[in-house]
């Protein structure tokens, strides 16, 4: 089952290197990672995407409590949660196609950042899903380049990972 | 934090030796090179710690392994960058897997070198953060005091494990005051060290209820030094104890509840016991491969109670039905303050019908061997050796057959008596880590119960022994084959032995002259104990016995791989 993890870690040198470590010397899975500083800056806050089994995740949260740096982190599957990924996305805009993507990107609610004669840039924010559905729809001829930001998640109500 | 307005500014290599003394370091087991002379310059000028020049900084860090498991007190390491650390690392690796606490330190190159390829530069933090427990690369000298305050915080408390401490030269040789914190705090690492009471009750409600139970401990209890907590815990309940290979000593091996050592080549009476438990106590034990046998056979009937101060350890291999996070010492106090309280008392009847079983399985009488034969058998080396030294020396070992002999014939009493690689299986351990069990008991016995084949992976070090007067006692197993290989192809590959003969040994007898030792050879049974006892005699010599043993002797008993504990080849 995929699974969501959110840590917050020492902002210091190294640090991502030891999550990355980790997944790969105990053989677990790494979909999607992002991570930045926080409002405070001695502090990073990373979003991991993972799957595998109940055990696995268990052994997951478990080994990244282990690791010094990390201060706390959260299952967010745990719980309800808001998912959003952000995509920048660059398409063919030529003839016809013209005017149908940009209404394409208007029913998905992305916004054209860069218009040349032959493509758009398209922005996009949403549930990793919404985003595949827009690339889907333009299909493979158009799609000339796209750029994910991975996940970040954030838990529902009185629900806080925070120092 | 650790400059203050007060006091004149001192050198990041003065600052180390200073830290090392404010945290109470004696021994310091290393090797010098370029990226640390600034810091053996600070140490040449000082002489309340003792410098241990080993000859491979391999030997430093086991040596180091010796001193942290025969004491309560860390083991410290100073090598240089490049090759320095990479040799280090097979040790530090072999700390991490056994859960020893060290700090190592490495020199690295001078900060704006760093990324350049420079001479002797290697990443020692990218190399090593797989196998330590944490490290840091130090950048700025007024970091350096806090750095080895928290490094020595980390490797010491919770589950213990090496913390490597990178340091660049030119920090080793930029000024600033030194203060030394008293107090250190890590806010994203705080181990929990007492156990839920809740967990507690439940678990003792569950250990009152067994009919067959089994308490099975491992190297958190020597790690720990809850000894005669274990004792005590066991003797009220009158339960069977199995110790794991990192365990033994944990539990006196000649109390009547003792049923030896359990896994691959543990007793026949603690293997059955383990199976057919329906309760498991496991304590500071983590349910390693070699002790589970195949884990989807692994004790099939039985409720398993789980005490480890490290949350990633529980239910990791196995589930486990009451978990208790917390220090083994702490809990099994809690433990016998709740079982000391109940009115409740173990089954009498039950438990005297699983101790008449249990007997019986003992009557298997799994380690017996032929005495009677012409051949040096190295069972009866190490029998022999117990016999002498009262069961009471500090025992240090290689990897292979050897070192099964020595846990199964050397019956431990006491804790942190016997040190091994048990997690790495690191062959070239033995004869280092002893040194350093003798430098934190220059008075003990020390032996070390080897092999020709381990002994040779890191022999130079009898020349440290020599500098330092050492005297170790050297017992090698010498039946010319690297003996656990030859088993394994002798039993699973149809005797292709495969590169396990070692044709052109030396002569250890005069390979110990060499070095300035007493060499001794030893090639029938009759004369092995006067041997020993001749050894033993030489209180302030080191001696290398050279034991030629029947080529074709296997350990036994044997779980074979991918088998149950209760599928056992006896002998």
């Amino acid at each position: 089952m995929r699974h969501i993890i959110s840590i917050l870690m020492e902002n210091e040198s190294g640090a991502l290197s030891r999550v990355s470590g980790l997944f790969s010397a105990r053989g677990y899975n790494i979909e999607a990672l992002t991570v930045a500083p926080t409002e405070d800056p001695s502090v990073s806050r990373m979003t991991l995407v993972t799957n595998g089994t109940e055990q696995i995740i268990e052994q997951i949260t478990k080994q990244l409590n282990k690791l010094i740096d990390v201060i706390k982190l959260l299952d967010l599957t745990q719980d309800s949660h808001i998912e959003r990924e952000h995509m920048l996305i660059k398409v063919r805009a030529t003839g016809s196609a013209r005017e149908e993507v940009k209404r394409m990107a208007d029913i998905f609610r992305g916004t054209v950042v860069d218009v040349t004669d032959a493509s758009y840039i398209i922005e996009l924010t949403g549930a990793p899903d919404k985003l595949d559905a827009f690339i889907d729809t333009l299909g493979p001829k158009l799609v000339l380049e796209t750029v994910r930001s991975g996940p970040l998640a954030i838990a529902r109500g009185g629900r806080r990972l925070a120092i | 934090m650790s400059s203050t307005p007060h006091g004149e500014p001192i050198t990041g290599a003065e600052i180390f030796v200073r830290s090392l003394q404010a945290q109470g370091v004696k021994h310091l087991f290393g090797y010098p090179g370029g990226a640390v002379l600034h810091i053996y310059d600070a140490l040449y000028k000082q002489d309340q710690i003792e410098h241990i020049l080993v000859r491979h900084e391999q030997a430093a860090v086991h040596a180091a392994e010796g001193y942290a498991k025969s004491t309560d007190m860390p083991g410290v390491v100073l090598v240089t960058s490049g090759p320095g650390a990479t040799n280090a690392v097979t040790g530090i690796a072999d700390a991490y897997m056994d859960s020893v606490p060290l700090v190592v330190f490495t020199g690295q190159v001078p900060l704006p070198l760093i990324g350049n390829d420079a001479f002797q530069e290697v990443d020692t933090i990218g190399i090593t953060r797989p196998c330590v427990k944490h490290n840091f690369l130090v950048k700025d000298v007024r970091d350096l005091a806090a750095t080895i305050k928290k490094a020595f915080y980390i490797a010491t408390s919770g589950r213990p494990g090496p913390v490597v401490v990178d340091i660049p030269k030119d920090v080793t040789a930029h000024r600033c005051v030194f203060e030394y914190p008293e107090t250190v705090e890590v806010r994203s690492y705080n181990p929990n060290v007492k156990g839920h009471p809740g967990q507690i009750k439940r678990a003792v409600d569950l250990i009152l209820s067994a009919k067959r139970p089994m308490i099975y401990t491992g190297g958190g209890i020597i790690l720990d030094h809850a000894a005669a907590e274990l004792t005590e815990f066991a003797r009220l309940l009158g339960y069977p104890v199995t110790n794991t290979l990192m365990g033994l000593g944990g539990f006196p091996a000649s109390d009547k509840l003792s049923v030896g050592m359990l896994g691959m080549h543990g007793t026949y009476e603690a293997n059955m016991g383990m199976h057919h438990s329906d309760v498991l106590i496991a304590i500071g034990a983590r349910f390693d491969d070699r002790v589970t046998g195949n884990i989807e056979k692994f004790c099939p009937h039985a409720k398993i109670v789980h005490v480890d101060i490290d949350p990633a350890s529980i239910s990791k291999n196995v589930k486990v039905d009451i978990p208790i996070v917390g220090g083994v010492k702490s809990v099994l106090t809690d433990l016998i303050e709740v079982l000391k309280a109940t009115s409740e008392r173990p089954d009498a009847d039950a438990l005297a019908a699983w101790w008449e079983q249990i007997d019986e399985w003992r009557s298997a009488d799994c380690l017996r061997f032929d005495r009677a034969a012409e051949v040096i058998k190295p069972q009866f080396v190490v029998e022999t050796l117990w016999k002498l030294t009262g069961g009471d020396a500090f025992v240090t070992s290689d990897v292979g057959q050897h070192q099964m002999w020595a846990a199964q014939y050397y019956p431990f009493d006491k804790p942190n008596r016997w040190i091994n690689s048990g997690g790495l299986g690191t062959m070239g351990f033995g004869l280092p880590s002893a040194m350093g069990v003798q430098f934190a008991h220059p008075d003990a016995t020390v032996c070390t119960i080897t092999g020709e084949g381990s002994i040779q992976m890191n022999i130079q070090e009898l020349s440290t022994c020599l500098q330092y007067h050492l005297p170790l006692k050297i017992l090698n197993l010498n039946n010319g084959y690297l003996g656990m290989v030859r088993q394994w192809q002798e039993f699973f590959y149809q005797g292709r032995y495969a590169m396990s003969y070692m044709e052109s040994l030396p002569d250890f007898v005069k390979l110990a002259e060499a070095y300035g030792h007493v060499g001794m050879q030893i090639e029938k049974p009759g004369d092995v104990e006067g041997a020993i006892r001749e050894a033993l005699a030489m209180k302030d010599r080191l001696v290398f016995m050279n034991f030629l043993t029947d080529p074709t002797e296997n350990v036994y008993p044997m779980i074979p791989a991918g088998a149950g504990q209760n599928e056992m080849i006896l002998i």
